[in-house]
């Protein structure tokens, strides 16, 4: 039944009863858009994003997308495989979903997992110069990887300043780098438009 | 070189239609002046450890940029290491504000991985639980909200609300906020002698409290003024951006998981969803209001219908034997044993259960290799992504918005963070 989506692999049951589709990792943007936009599909709505590591280190890793459609009260949920010993990246889904923004941020910040195409792939819950890997993958010690003494080594000799990231502290500069649009609005003092 | 600007400014009232006056924004030929404003992580209207980056033009948020994770705990990860009813503790800690819902949801997912069917008596028990938890959450969401925007005795009504619950969660469950309510199965305990008529007490008065918030604050002018057209998200905005729970219902969204993936026997339940039209902080006021009242009225008649029974499951592989028995009985010692040392075991697979949190859609997604731990526990943190759209939001209005904005947002960072 869901074989027409494009880079379709297999497809399993998961134990709560929803599909679970896997895709071909190139085609993964191509599968996306065409769930998101194709009459009858409708998966408008971005639940959750998030990634998957066995314990068995034979497996690939997982990213797993949790879909809707809001008219349709239909659930899929779309899964990617990756070898853990190769090219963690996969495209971003962001242009479909802004929702993806933060949760594509967190997998790679947890896993290390890239997305190709997301505006502003940053670590998110840990700091930008965080040194200690991926805290999700199997291979990171639930106590860290620095001893608690390098840790506090590290805190005491942080910079500042590094608290702003570049982008952040050229913001005086920044104005003409805005998008021509948002420039627009602001500068006649729009504040939102209210829907009918 | 000195410079003037001149601003028109307007007399704080309300227009010809009714409708309060707004001053108007500073004038944009500052332009190329910005200013980078930091605000947080310790600033009583950010909600708890939430940085905001802030550049301005004038008094114009130009671009937010948030910094989340200072309170980051790695929960998903201790999870790995924990047998599935050790993990309940965990649950308490992220959305602290409604401890007992996340307990809820974290045990329907187990219990939709290992296949376990509860008892009718639980199944209305988690449904109190949870509504009160949607209760206390709204009220501490309302009386934050009011502070910042300067009313403060809607704060102490809502509080006072609030300590009601909590007397009622620590009959139940001998703690006011780390309540680690559920086990997989079943529950801690069962409710104590005084606590229907306690709940059937507060639900009595209960409204009397939001009548009066209501009218101290849904037609106050300044209330009006500082919410109405605030932080607009459009109905398919809201939809792009993963907006879930009273967030999304604000755009006009009537999408509620439970009356659209019903759990808890929630389809049951005589209730409505408030849907908003506007999409701004006013309306998502509003839809939390409303929220209060129909969550008072499914409390109502879970209390009503509450039936006798057993709480948990009659299965000895996930449910302890009393310790009476075990101490006395081979077989239940067996038992104890094998749970406390092994834990309980879940089958090969995976099983995602959402939610209908205060805040949004709470999702805990289980992936099982069949040991007594999970491969991968996930939650779905709906305050978190909620939190994504805030840039989106608070870009074009007024710093002093920014409050607003934020506030409405309902974060709480023990979720947003994990």
């Amino acid at each position: 039944m869901n074989s027409q989506i494009p880079g379709w692999l297999r497809e399993t049951v998961a134990r709560d009863g929803e599909t679970i589709v896997y895709v071909a990792r190139e085609r993964l943007l191509e599968a996306m858009t065409w769930l998101n936009q194709t009459p009858g599909q409708d998966y408008d709505y971005l639940v959750d994003v998030t990634a998957v590591e066995f314990r068995d280190r034979e497996r690939p890793l997982e990213v797993v997308y949790f879909l809707r459609s809001l008219s349709r009260r239909a659930d899929l949920r779309v899964k990617v495989e990756l070898d853990a010993a190769g090219d963690l990246a996969v495209d971003s889904v962001w242009g479909l979903w802004h929702g993806a923004d933060w949760l594509e941020r967190e997998v790679f910040d947890m896993f290390g997992i890239s997305f190709h195409g997301h505006p502003d792939l940053r670590r998110i819950l840990m700091w930008e110069t965080y040194a200690e890997g991926f805290p999700l993958r199997k291979d990171f010690p639930l106590r860290g990887r620095f001893s608690r003494a390098e840790q506090v080594r590290q805190a005491l000799n942080a910079n500042p300043e590094a608290h702003y990231s570049l982008d952040e502290l050229s913001i005086a500069d920044a104005w003409g780098d805005l998008p021509d649009d948002m420039r627009e609005r602001l500068k006649r003092g729009e504040r939102g438009v209210v829907p009918e | 070189m000195t410079r003037t600007v001149e601003l028109d400014l307007a007399t704080p009232g309300l227009d010809a239609q009714g409708q309060p006056t707004r001053m108007p924004l500073a004038a944009s030929d500052l332009g190329g002046e910005h200013l980078l404003l930091n605000m947080g992580p310790q600033h009583p209207a950010t909600h708890g450890v939430l940085r905001l980056v802030v550049e301005l033009d004038g008094e114009t948020v130009v671009r937010c940029i948030p910094h989340v994770g200072y309170l980051h705990s790695g929960f998903e990860k201790l999870g790995e290491y924990r047998h599935y009813n050790q993990i309940v503790p965990l649950t308490d800690r992220t959305d602290y504000l409604s401890p007992m819902a996340n307990n809820v949801g974290m045990a329907l997912a187990a219990e939709k991985l290992m296949g376990i069917a509860i008892t009718p008596r639980c199944t209305v028990l988690r449904v109190i639980a949870c509504e009160m938890s949607r209760i206390i959450s709204h009220m501490v969401w309302l009386g934050t909200t009011s502070i910042d925007l300067g009313a403060f005795t809607p704060f102490l009504w809502a509080f006072q609300e609030r300590e009601r619950i909590y007397n009622l969660q620590e009959m139940w469950t001998g703690a006011r906020l780390t309540t680690s309510l559920t086990r997989v199965g079943g529950l801690m305990a069962d409710i104590p002698d005084a606590f229907v008529d306690g709940l059937r007490k507060f639900t009595d008065t209960f409204p009397n409290t939001l009548g009066e918030i209501d009218r101290v604050l849904t037609r106050n002018a300044v209330w009006a003024g500082r919410t109405q057209g605030v932080g607009v998200m459009t109905p398919a905005e809201a939809i792009n951006y993963s907006l879930s729970g009273p967030m999304l219902r604000a755009s006009g969204v009537p999408w509620d998981v439970r009356k659209d993936r019903p759990y808890l026997g929630y389809e049951t339940y005589d209730f409505e969803v408030p849907v908003g039209e506007h999409g701004d902080v006013y309306d998502r006021y509003l839809v939390r209001l409303e929220e209060c009242h129909q969550s008072n009225k499914i409390l109502q008649q879970a209390l009503t219908r509450l039936p006798d029974g057993p709480i948990n499951v009659d299965d000895p592989r996930v449910i302890l034997p009393p310790k009476s028995r075990a101490m006395s009985d081979m077989e239940a010692m067996i038992f104890h044993f094998k749970q406390v040392m092994e834990g309980v075991k879940a089958p090969v697979g995976e099983a995602y259960v959402g939610i209908e949190n205060p805040k949004g859609e709470l999702g805990n997604y289980f992936v099982s290799d069949g040991s007594a731990k999970p491969v991968r526990w996930r939650i779905r943190p709906p305050s978190f992504i909620n939190l994504s759209a805030l840039s989106k939001m608070a870009e074009g209005h007024l710093l002093s918005d920014l409050v607003a904005i934020n506030a409405s947002v309902d974060i709480v960072m023990g979720e947003v963070d994990r």
